[in-house]
């Protein structure tokens, strides 16, 4: 039979080189949170696991310049309790604290539901609506690349064999910007979404957008960044007009499939309605109005 | 096959034990450590009977490799009570017959613990988010939450009428 | 001797549980975490097709692994003859059984186990199974029940001709039989009805979902002796189907009923313990068996999914004069549905002059069924309750003041033919008119829906010890695994009986070997049955230590009274003697007769039915059409509630149930007749944070057939919750959901669609 190695190494190149060196599946852990469920229903079938959680700097979050550095395994527990994330980066925040269980939460990382590359991954749409880059070593060095680049289509990235994420950076944020999430489920909890949508905008003293980053989730293939939608809000303020547009440009960017968890009409009215509450609360938090969480 | 040493505590005390790497924490505690007190509901970190504290985060032992606890301390269902005194979380899931069968009930002390270690005073809305993780499908959740409630505030020095 | 009117100093209180302990504390011995010397892992191979002919399995590869032990198929299993059994719960075939644990000449569901492996780990098991090489031609294969009725739909079984009807068919179906139930004539009573409402209504099955899969540990030696250690509802159930399909006799099996982690009629059957001891013979080693989730999911029982029509009339006033009802359950791979119960509890809460009922059971490639609480009552009532609701909406009556005027009483007879006595359905209703949740306003928004159900209960054979101990402690035993803290119940009516705390009396599950034959916990017969057993027996070591304390102070019998656990001289005539408590009669035992116990086996009869009614208000996200269960009421007629905390626990959980599978639960089918969401991520049985606070009020009309006035509790709970949640739905939106699951996608299309 197969035999499985693990690994834990303690630095970028030595994690680089085993994963280079693998002669069959290599898989990255960091959380494990869908590895090991692929691996047990048969799905994957590795030879080597690197654990990369003893690697300096991908577990923990810090600021540089103003921006936010997520390591990339720092779990959704450890995200969620950072109160300057939460002040900046609510949407993200509360994207990834949607992800599973709070045990999910205890090993769940944005590193892994980004290259699980599914489109129903939570974390997703927020990290696409704020515009990180990913920071990510392999045997030809370092590149930073906007996070929407690395999914291709559900369950496959543009990472090489020999390639992960060390780390994410945030943008700088404007004054008056902040950001949201929701997704749909048919519980409160533990679903995986039927929609999700994350906005990030900045507004100008009147309230009126000037900037704007519109993600869906869910209703194709990948996780889709529509600009469209962010046309649609930048230079007007949250009217009724503008909701209107919004929900009818975000219904039209979905290419969705039915399936177990939604069809396609449903997912296409779904991302309307959810388009137009994200949007609500991505604007009253940038007008500092507090909004609570999505649950 | 090649297993791997792995050192870890457990429930307080020093561990060691080999294991295959694709042997789960769960694995581990029942099959090599012999501790079955936590228990597989589903293998996929769904229904939370596995619930375990690693390093003060609550995890699905399911959803952790047991290589990964090399150095890490792990609280199971049967390092809760205080030797023979049991923990006023247990002490309150018998008092609010809080369990039916008793499959899931590790798994919801264990994440009652880590609640309340985390959040001493939480809303009834806050404990039923925190412990959606864990199914029961015995007792509609309603006595688990109001001994949940209870018992936090038994813990924070407050009577409940 | 009958309790019903004594002050009583234990029934009625809630003290801890015998077995809380060991379940806070991890303690408690599941069936999976039992091991046995030298065990092997036993893993099943399960087909992935819907419907397909096996033809050929070569087992070779597999059997030359390193670490394999044994591999058994369809070969390894004695045939067996059609015929009927009565020893789960439900009608049950021994050759279906025999064919659902292991395929012959055909896979009829995807998961139909048709190989199993015994190697020396579950890796090397796992990587067996892979090696095993079937070849399989697949057939057409139907799921949903009208396409299996219909004529040309692929046909599971070539020798199944419908039952039930005249003259027999003289081709197969899937339709295994057609069951009707008459009284009166109604259609004469359609004629007489002012108002007529019909509906058509379906149900997806839903599965019990208990927590723990099956499991269990079986050792076969070589003089023939059988142990299991096995997570069932009945651990004679599981002697007696293994005895009969491996051809074994029951003085070789025992059987260990381990603690079972939920059941709620699931375990009434075996899947793995036959496979298990027929690895084991083979194997010459102890073999541990567990399902994986998606295993209980694909390969054990879900309850019916069901098609149905209901038609009533009724007169200007609301007095109901005609009710009609034709149910389509499927039965899964193998006849079986609950179509019976389905035909029968429908109509039962009400005082109807003409009904007329039919129902079939219809094979189809599914997973075989099994009982789910109150089987088949849910879905029908489901239809009928809905119903209800539009005939009250369109008399312009309220929905309790229709049901409150047709309600069944006692002396109504039902239209399957016995007469209703000492039921209390009408304390059930008032119950509902006087709560503060029926009489509050309705919050703006929110919508209210009202549904009640009816379930037998059944009592049947049961067996029961009560040992004192030497130090004069208690230890009551009985066949009855326990599943939601029935050893509290039995203890403390064994307490009551002897004037002693709860604490002092020890209740445990004997084996097979250890006690009498006991049937199944199911039916919510164990505190009604059992517990008439073990209060019988506790009667009769009352007496005896009477007899005892007379011996010992040289008086009659009939001077010694029995009172607070002690033997006391009957007034000052008896003579003055000291009190004798427990431990002093169990001194004295061994120069008073020997050991003090006694066992009764009884075959309790008078189950009372029990009726409940729910309260339901919701809330409806009419954007994504997502419900939410704002508040709850269940209110149920218990007869006397022995442990009130475990009473509310059943009527609380089985909401619970009822809640998932009004709202969320399904099985979801590909086009190949694979199911898709196999696990409890797509699943979606409730979690916590979907849930209110369930209240649960206890409505006590004693049952005059068991001492202390009990009725079975656990199943009429999980009866009225969709029909209410329905009827809330309406209420709040005006729409009418006649199809389950109540999902957020159909309530968002129902409400585009009447715009």
């Amino acid at each position: 039979m197969t035999s499985l190695s693990y690994a834990a190494p303690t630095s970028v190149d030595d994690a680089v080189k085993l994963l280079a060196g693998s002669a069959g599946l290599a898989k990255v852990l960091s959380g494990g949170t869908d590895l090991l469920v692929q691996m047990r229903s048969g799905r994957l079938k590795p030879e080597l696991i690197v654990d990369t959680k003893k690697i300096p700097g991908i577990i923990g979050i810090r600021e540089e310049n103003g921006a936010f550095i997520i390591g990339a395994g720092t779990p959704g527990a450890v995200v969620e309790a950072h109160a300057g994330l939460n002040a900046a980066w609510p949407g993200l925040v509360e994207a990834l604290d949607l992800i599973g269980s709070t045990q999910v939460q205890g090993r769940c990382s944005l590193a892994g539901n980004l290259c699980n590359a599914s489109p129903a991954a939570d974390s997703v749409p927020a990290l696409f609506a704020a515009g990180a880059t990913a920071i990510i070593v392999g045997s030809k060095g370092r590149r930073e690349v906007p996070v929407e680049q690395i999914p291709t289509g559900p369950g496959r990235t543009s990472l090489a064999k020999d390639e992960f994420i060390l780390e994410f950076k945030l943008p700088v944020r404007p004054a008056r910007s902040s950001d949201a999430y929701l997704r749909f489920i048919p519980r409160t909890e533990m679903d995986i979404a039927v929609v999700g949508c994350g906005i990030s905008v900045t507004l100008d003293a009147n309230g009126v957008c000037t900037a704007a980053r519109v993600s869906l989730g869910a209703v194709a293939p990948t996780v889709l960044l529509v600009q469209e939608a962010a046309d649609v809000l930048i230079g007007h303020t949250l009217d009724a007009d503008t909701l209107a547009k919004l929900d009818a440009v975000a219904q039209a960017a979905c290419k969705p499939i039915t399936d177990k968890r939604g069809t396609i009409e449903y997912r296409t009215k779904i991302a309307g309605v959810l388009a137009r509450r994200v949007a609500a609360i991505a604007f009253d938090r940038a007008n500092g109005i507090k909004n609570g969480k999505a649950h | 096959m090649a297993k791997t040493y792995v050192s870890a505590t457990i429930n307080g005390e020093s561990a060691e034990f080999l294991c295959e790497t694709q042997q789960t924490l769960l694995d581990v505690l029942r099959d090599v450590i012999g501790l079955t007190g936590s228990k597989e509901g589903c293998g996929s970190g769904d229904c939370g009977a596995c619930s375990v504290i690693v390093d003060d985060r609550l995890v699905c032992s399911c959803l952790m490799l047991g290589v990964e606890a090399e150095g890490k301390s792990i609280t199971t269902i049967e390092g809760i009570a205080n030797g023979d005194t049991l923990h006023p979380i247990q002490q309150k899931f018998l008092e609010y017959a809080a369990l039916q069968c008793g499959f899931c009930t590790p798994g919801l002390i264990v994440a009652t613990k880590a609640l309340l270690d985390e959040n001493p005073n939480p809303t009834e809305t806050e404990a039923r988010y925190w412990l959606a993780g864990n199914l029961c499908r015995c007792t509609g959740y309603d006595k688990v939450i109001r001994a949940v409630m209870d018992v936090a505030a038994d813990m924070r020095g407050e009577t409940v009428a | 001797m009958n309790y019903i009117d004594s002050s009583l100093k234990v029934v009625g209180t809630r003290p801890i549980r015998p077995d809380g302990v060991d379940k806070v504390t991890g303690r408690a011995v599941f069936a999976a975490d039992t091991r046995a010397s030298g065990m092997l892992w036993g893993k099943v191979l399960r087909s992935p097709h819907a419907h397909a002919r096996i033809v050929s399995i070569d087992t070779t590869k597999a059997a030359a692994l390193k670490g394999v032990f044994a591999v058994v198929s369809g070969v390894d299993f004695p045939e067996i003859a059609s015929e009927e059994a009565f020893v789960g719960e439900g009608p049950m075939n021994f050759r279906d059984l025999s064919l659902n644990c292991m395929a012959r000449d055909k896979v009829l569901y995807e998961g139909h186990a048709l190989a199993a492996v015994a190697a020396s780990t579950q890796a090397i098991a796992d990587e067996a199974l892979a090696l095993i090489e079937v070849t399989y031609e697949v057939l057409p294969h139907v799921i949903d029940v009208e396409d299996a009725m219909a004529p040309g739909a692929p046909v599971l079984h070539a020798d199944m001709f419908t039952s039930g009807v005249s003259p027999k068919p003289e081709k197969p179906s899937n339709i295994a039989k057609v069951v009707t139930f008459k009284k009166g004539d109604v259609e004469a009573g359609f004629k007489e009805a002012d108002v007529i409402v019909e509906g058509s209504y379906t149900t997806q099955p839903v599965h019990q979902a208990y927590i723990e899969p099956h499991a269990c540990l079986a050792s076969y030696a070589p003089d023939g002796q059988v142990q299991i250690h096995t997570s069932t509802q009945g651990h004679f159930m599981v002697r007696a189907y293994t005895a009969k399909l491996l051809g074994i006799s029951m003085s070789n099996i025992r059987v260990n009923p381990a603690e079972i982690g939920g059941g709620f009629g699931g375990k009434t059957l075996v899947y793995l313990e036959p496979v298990a001891v027929t690895l084991s013979r083979k194997s010459g080693r102890s073999v541990k068996m567990q399902m994986t989730r998606e295993d209980v999911f694909r390969a054990s029982g879900p309850t019916s999914g069901a098609a149905m029509t209901v038609k009533i009339g009724a007169k200007k006033d609301g007095t109901i004069v005609a009710a009609q009802q034709v149910l389509k359950f499927q039965a899964g791979a193998f006849p079986g549905s609950p179509i019976g119960p389905g035909c029968m509890c429908g109509f039962a809460m009400y005082d109807l002059p003409n009904v007329d009922v039919v129902g079939y059971d219809v094979v189809s490639n599914r997973p075989k069924v099994a009982a789910y609480r109150a089987p088949g009552a849910p879905i029908t009532s489901f239809a009928v309750e809905s119903l209800m609701d539009e005939l009250a909406i369109k008399l312009g009556i309220d929905a309790l003041t229709l049901r409150e005027m047709n309600a069944a009483k006692n002396g109504t007879k039902t239209h399957y033919g016995p007469v209703h006595q000492n039921i209390g359905f009408t304390a059930v209703l008032d119950a509902v008119k006087s709560h503060p949740h029926w009489k509050s306003p309705l919050k703006e928004g929110h919508g209210r829906g009202l549904a009640t159900g009816f379930w037998f209960n059944i009592g049947g054979e049961s067996s029961a010890q009560v040992h004192v101990n030497e130090d004069g402690t208690v230890t009551a035993a009985t066949g009855s695994p326990d599943i939601g803290g029935s050893r509290a119940s039995i203890g403390m009516m064994v307490a009551e009986v002897l004037g002693v705390p709860a604490t002092a009396v020890r209740t445990i599950v004997a084996d097979t070997a250890s006690i009498g034959f006991t049937f199944l916990t199911g039916g919510s017969r164990v505190t009604f049955a059992t517990g008439m057993a073990a209060t019988q027996a506790a009667e009769k070591v009352v007496e005896d230590l009477k007899r005892r304390a007379a011996q010992t102070w040289d008086i009659p019998v009939e001077a010694v009274e029995w009172k607070d656990g002690m033997a006391y001289p009957a007034g000052s005539n008896a003579g003055a003697f000291e009190p004798l408590d427990l431990a002093a009669l169990a001194l004295k035992a061994g120069r008073t007769g020997g050991p003090i116990l006694a066992e009764v086996s009884v075959n309790a009869q008078g189950a009372g039915p029990g009726f409940g009614a729910h309260i339901c208000d919701v809330s409806v996200d009419k954007e994504t059409g997502h419900v939410k269960i704002e508040r709850y009421t269940a209110i149920q007629d218990v007869g006397k509630a022995i442990h009130p905390s475990y009473v509310e626990g059943q009527i609380q959980g089985g909401a619970a149930q009822g809640i998932g599978w009004a709202l969320s639960e399904e099985y979801i089918y590909n086009t190949k007749g694979q199911m898709e969401n196999a696990g409890f991520l797509d699943y979606r049985v409730p979690v916590a944070s979907d849930m209110p606070m369930i209240e649960a009020v206890l409505v006590e009309v004693p049952n005059p057939r068991h001492p202390f006035g009990a009725r079975g509790v656990g199943e009429v709970p999980i009866i009225p919750p969709m029909a209410a949640i329905a009827n809330a739905i309406r209420s709040a939106t005006g729409l009418r959901m006649p199809d389950l699951p109540m999902s957020p996608p159909k309530i968002r299309a129902a409400l585009d669609a009447a715009g």
